[in-house]
C-alpha cells in the first residue's frame, strides 16, 4: 500500500523524532512510503485567524503536491483536519472544490490510518513507563477519531496507562490564540498541567505537534519531571527504551 | 451600548477576571456540576443525537418560515384580546413598554428572567421613568440588590458568585442574619420576593418560546417565579426576541426537553408555565391585559446570512458551561450580556465588530461548544467566519499581524520558499538558543516565551533525514539487500 506522508511543518522542524517513528510504524506494516519534497503548512494558522484569501496560496500547493497519493497520512489529527477544510475554503470554486474533496477523503490521521485501513489494532510495541493520554480537541470532536489512539495504546506491551482527568477540555493552544490571548492561555495550559501531575504518571503521550509543544513548553518552563512524547515514538518503540 | 457590561476595553476585563479567584472557584464548580449533569441527561434519552437532529430541523424549519410563523402568532394573540407590539430598535421596545406602563399610572414592576431586557437594557429606562423594578428570579434578583451587578450567564445570571458572597450580599443589603446555606438563603429570599409579586402593579416576563398555532408563550424555570408573574398583576407585558417561537405544541415538547437537558440535565424543570392570552370571563387567574412585545434589535439582519443558524438557539448555556476560555475568565470578561461561545458568536452580530471585536479570537476553536449544542449551531466554525468577517471584510486586524499572515502565505504557498525558510530557522534562533531550549523569544515568539519554552529547530530538519535515507535505501536495494 503506497502511503504519502504529510510531516506538518512542526513534525518537518521540531519533531523529527516522531516523524522518523511514523515512517518506520507505517512501513512495518507493510506501506510504502514516500514524502513528496513540495509540501508546505496546511495554511491553519492562517485560515483560523480569518485569512481566508492568503490560506489559498497554502491550500492550492498542498492539493497539488498530493493530488496523486494514494493515501495521505499525517502524524497529526488537527493538520489532517485542516485538509477536511478546504472544500469550505474553496467555497464558489468548483474545480478547487472537487479537488478539495477528493484530498479530504484520502487524508488520514495516523492512528486513524492504522485502525480503519491497516486494521491493526496492537503494533506489537513495547514501551515500559506509566504515562497518560492528552486527546486533542480537532483530532477528537472534528476529525471523530476518538478510540483509536486509546486502543492502540491499550496494546502496547509494559505500558501502563492512567487517564488524565477532564482528558477533553482544550490545553489552551489553539494556534494563534496561544499568542493573541496568552493569559488565558497560560490558565488553561496550567490545568491541563495539574490534571497530568495527578495522574503521577512520568510520560504525556500526545498525538498533536501544537499540543505538545504548548503543554511541553509548559512543562519545561515548570521543570516539571514529565516526558513528552508523540504517539508515534511510543507504537514504533519495541522495547528499547 | 446596551448589551455592554463592565470595561470598555476587552483585555482589561481579561485581566479582572483571571485576577478574581472567588469567580473563578464558583465558574469552575458550577461547570463542572452542569458539564456531568448534562451528559447524563443526554445519556439517559438513548438517542441524544437523533433528538439533535431533530432540534436542528425544527429551528431551522422555524428560521425559515419565519415571517409565517410571527404573523400566526400575532393574529392569534389578537384574537386572544391581546395586545402585539414589533419593535425594530431596543428603543422602540422600551419605549412601547414604558407606554403601557405609564397609561396603567403603574409603580411597582414585578420581572421574570429574561434575557432580551437585559440586551435592551429595559429596567434601567423603567427605573429612569420613577418605577421600582424587582427581580424575581433569584439569581438576578442577587444581582440586583448587590448594585445592579450584570449577569455572567444566561441561565445562572449569578453564576460568578459563591454562596458565601450571596450571604454577605444579603446581610449588608436586606438585614439578612442566618447562614450561607442555600436553603435558608432561598427560604430569606422567597418571604421577601412573596410579597412583591402581590403589590406588583405590572409583571413582566421574557419567553423561552412562544407557540405559533395558539398565540402562547412558554416559560420554563425551576422557581416558579415565572407563573407568578404571569399571574398575579393585572398588567402583564412579555418580551420576547423574534426568533424565540415554534410552530406548534409539538415542536415545543422537543426544544423544552432538550432545553431542559442541556442547561441544567434535568428532565424537565420543576415548571413549564404556558400562557395563552389575557384572562377571559369566567376565569379565575391570569391577567386582565396582555401584551407581547417581539424585538428584533438586529435580528432580521442576520436572517438569510450564514450567521442565521445563531438565531437557532434556545438559550440553554451548554456552550457556555463547557468552554475552557469562559472557565477561567468569566461572563464578565466578554463585555456583553451574552457570554461564553453563544455570546461570542451572537454580540458581534447584534452589537458590531466596532465594539466586539475580540470575541471572536476568544477561543481555542477546540469545538466543545459545538458539540454540546443541543441544536447543533456550528459554534465554532460561526467564529471562524467572524474572524475572516474582521480581516478580510472589516480590515480590522493589525498591521503586524497582517504582515505576517502575508509572509505565510507567501512562503507556504511555495515549496521551494517553504524548504529555504525551515532550512534558515536554525540558524536564526541560534542566538536564542540556551541549554537546548529557548526561553526568551524575539518579536512574534515572546508571547509564547513568556509563558512557555519555545521548542529548537532541529539542524537535520525530517525531510533531510528522509532523503538520506531514501538515498540509503536505494543504495542497499542496488546491494541486493
Amino acid at each position: 500500500m503506497k502511503v504519502s506522508l504529510f510531516i506538518t511543518c512542526l513534525g518537518d522542524v521540531f519533531y523529527v523524532n516522531a516523524g522518523k517513528a511514523t515512517v518506520e510504524l507505517l512501513e512495518r506494516f507493510g506501506c510504502e512510503v514516500d514524502f513528496p519534497e513540495t509540501q508546505t503548512c496546511c495554511g491553519q494558522p492562517a485560515y483560523n485567524s480569518g485569512y481566508h484569501k492568503k490560506t489559498k496560496a497554502a491550500a492550492k500547493n498542498m492539493i497539488h503536491t498530493f493530488a496523486h497519493s494514494e493515501y495521505v497520512v499525517s502524524p497529526s489529527g488537527s493538520c489532517a483536519y485542516m485538509f477536511h477544510e478546504y472544500e469550505s475554503l474553496f467555497e464558489g470554486e468548483p474545480v478547487w472544490q472537487e479537488k478539495a474533496k477528493k484530498l479530504k477523503e484520502k487524508t488520514y490521521e495516523l492512528t486513524q490510518f492504522l485502525t480503519e485501513v491497516l486494521k491493526v489494532d496492537n503494533t506489537g510495541s513495547e514501551f515500559h513507563a506509566k504515562a497518560t493520554y492528552h486527546t486533542s480537541c480537532h483530532m477528537t470532536r472534528l476529525l471523530g477519531v476518538k478510540e483509536a489512539p486509546l486502543k492502540l495504546l491499550s496494546n502496547v506491551k509494559g505500558l501502563e496507562m492512567v487517564e488524565l482527568p477532564n482528558r477533553e477540555s482544550c490545553c489552551g493552544f489553539g494556534g494563534t490564540f496561544s499568542v493573541k490571548m496568552p493569559t488565558i492561555s497560560e490558565q488553561m495550559v496550567d490545568e491541563k498541567v495539574e490534571h497530568i501531575e495527578e495522574t503521577e504518571t512520568e510520560v504525556l503521550i500526545g498525538a498533536d505537534g501544537g499540543c505538545l509543544m504548548n503543554i511541553g513548553g509548559r512543562i519545561n518552563r515548570k521543570n516539571k519531571p514529565i516526558k513528552v512524547m508523540h504517539i508515534a515514538e511510543i507504537l514504533n518503540s519495541r522495547g528499547e527504551v | 451600548m446596551p448589551m455592554h457590561i463592565g470595561e470598555k476595553e476587552f483585555t482589561k476585563r481579561v485581566d479582572k477576571g483571571l485576577e478574581d479567584d472567588f469567580m473563578r472557584g464558583a465558574v469552575r464548580s458550577a461547570q463542572g456540576r452542569l458539564q456531568t449533569n448534562r451528559a447524563n441527561a443526554a445519556d439517559e434519552l438513548g438517542d441524544w443525537e437523533e433528538w439533535r437532529s431533530l432540534g436542528q430541523e425544527i429551528r431551522q424549519h422555524t428560521m425559515e418560515n419565519l415571517d409565517f410563523y410571527l404573523q400566526q402568532l400575532s393574529d392569534k394573540i389578537a384574537e386572544l384580546g391581546g395586545h402585539v407590539y414589533f419593535a425594530e430598535t431596543a428603543d422602540d421596545a422600551n419605549n412601547y413598554v414604558s407606554e403601557v406602563i405609564a397609561n396603567k399610572n403603574a409603580k411597582k414592576i414585578a420581572k421574570s428572567k429574561s434575557m432580551v431586557t437585559e440586551e435592551i437594557a429595559l429596567n434601567d429606562i423603567l427605573e429612569e421613568n420613577g418605577c421600582e423594578v424587582v427581580e424575581t428570579d433569584l439569581g438576578e434578583y442577587i444581582l440586583q440588590i448587590d448594585d445592579h451587578d450584570p449577569p455572567s450567564h444566561i441561565v445562572a445570571p449569578a453564576l460568578h458568585k459563591n454562596k458565601e458572597q450571596i450571604r454577605d450580599v444579603f446581610k449588608e443589603k436586606l438585614g439578612y442574619t442566618k447562614t450561607e446555606k442555600p436553603e435558608e438563603l432561598t427560604l430569606f429570599a422567597r418571604e421577601k420576593l412573596r410579597k412583591e409579586f402581590l403589590e406588583a402593579d405590572v409583571g413582566i416576563t421574557g419567553c423561552n418560546f412562544a407557540i405559533a398555532e395558539s398565540g402562547s408563550f412558554a416559560l420554563v424555570t425551576n422557581e416558579g417565579n415565572a407563573r407568578m408573574v404571569s399571574t398575579l398583576p393585572k398588567t402583564q407585558i412579555t418580551v420576547m426576541g423574534m426568533e424565540r417561537i415554534v410552530p406548534t405544541w409539538e415542536e415545543l415538547d422537543v426544544l423544552v426537553s432538550l432545553l431542559t437537558r442541556a442547561a441544567v440535565g434535568q428532565k424537565l424543570t420543576s415548571y413549564v408555565t404556558a400562557l395563552t392570552g389575557p384572562k377571559i370571563e369566567g376565569e379565575v387567574d391570569g391577567p386582565e391585559e396582555f401584551h407581547l412585545v417581539i424585538v428584533d434589535n438586529g435580528r432580521s439582519k442576520i436572517l438569510g446570512t450564514e450567521f442565521q443558524e445563531a438565531l437557532h438557539c434556545i438559550r440553554c448555556a451548554a456552550c457556555i458551561n463547557v468552554c475552557p476560555v469562559y472557565r477561567h475568565v468569566g461572563g464578565h470578561a466578554y463585555g456583553s450580556i451574552y457570554p461564553g461561545p453563544i455570546g461570542a458568536v451572537l454580540t458581534p452580530l447584534l452589537g458590531g465588530y466596532d465594539d466586539y471585536k475580540e470575541l471572536p479570537y476568544a477561543s481555542t476553536l477546540c469545538g466543545a461548544c459545538t458539540e454540546v449544542c443541543p441544536v447543533k449551531i456550528p459554534l465554532h466554525e460561526q467564529l471562524v467566519k467572524h474572524r475572516r468577517n474582521i480581516v478580510e471584510e472589516e480590515e480590522k486586524s493589525d498591521l503586524a499581524e497582517r504582515l505576517a499572515m502575508q509572509g505565510f502565505s507567501i512562503v507556504a504557498g511555495s515549496g521551494n520558499l517553504y524548504k529555504l525558510a525551515t532550512r534558515m530557522a536554525p540558524l536564526l534562533v541560534t542566538p536564542f538558543v540556551k541549554d537546548g531550549s529557548i526561553s526568551k523569544g524575539p518579536g512574534p515568539v515572546k508571547p509564547w516565551t513568556d509563558i512557555r519554552e519555545f521548542p529548537v529547530p532541529q539542524k537535520q530538519r525530517f525531510r533531510d533525514w528522509f532523503k538520506n535515507r531514501e538515498k540509503g535505501g536505494s543504495e542497499r536495494a542496488k546491494r541486493g539487500n
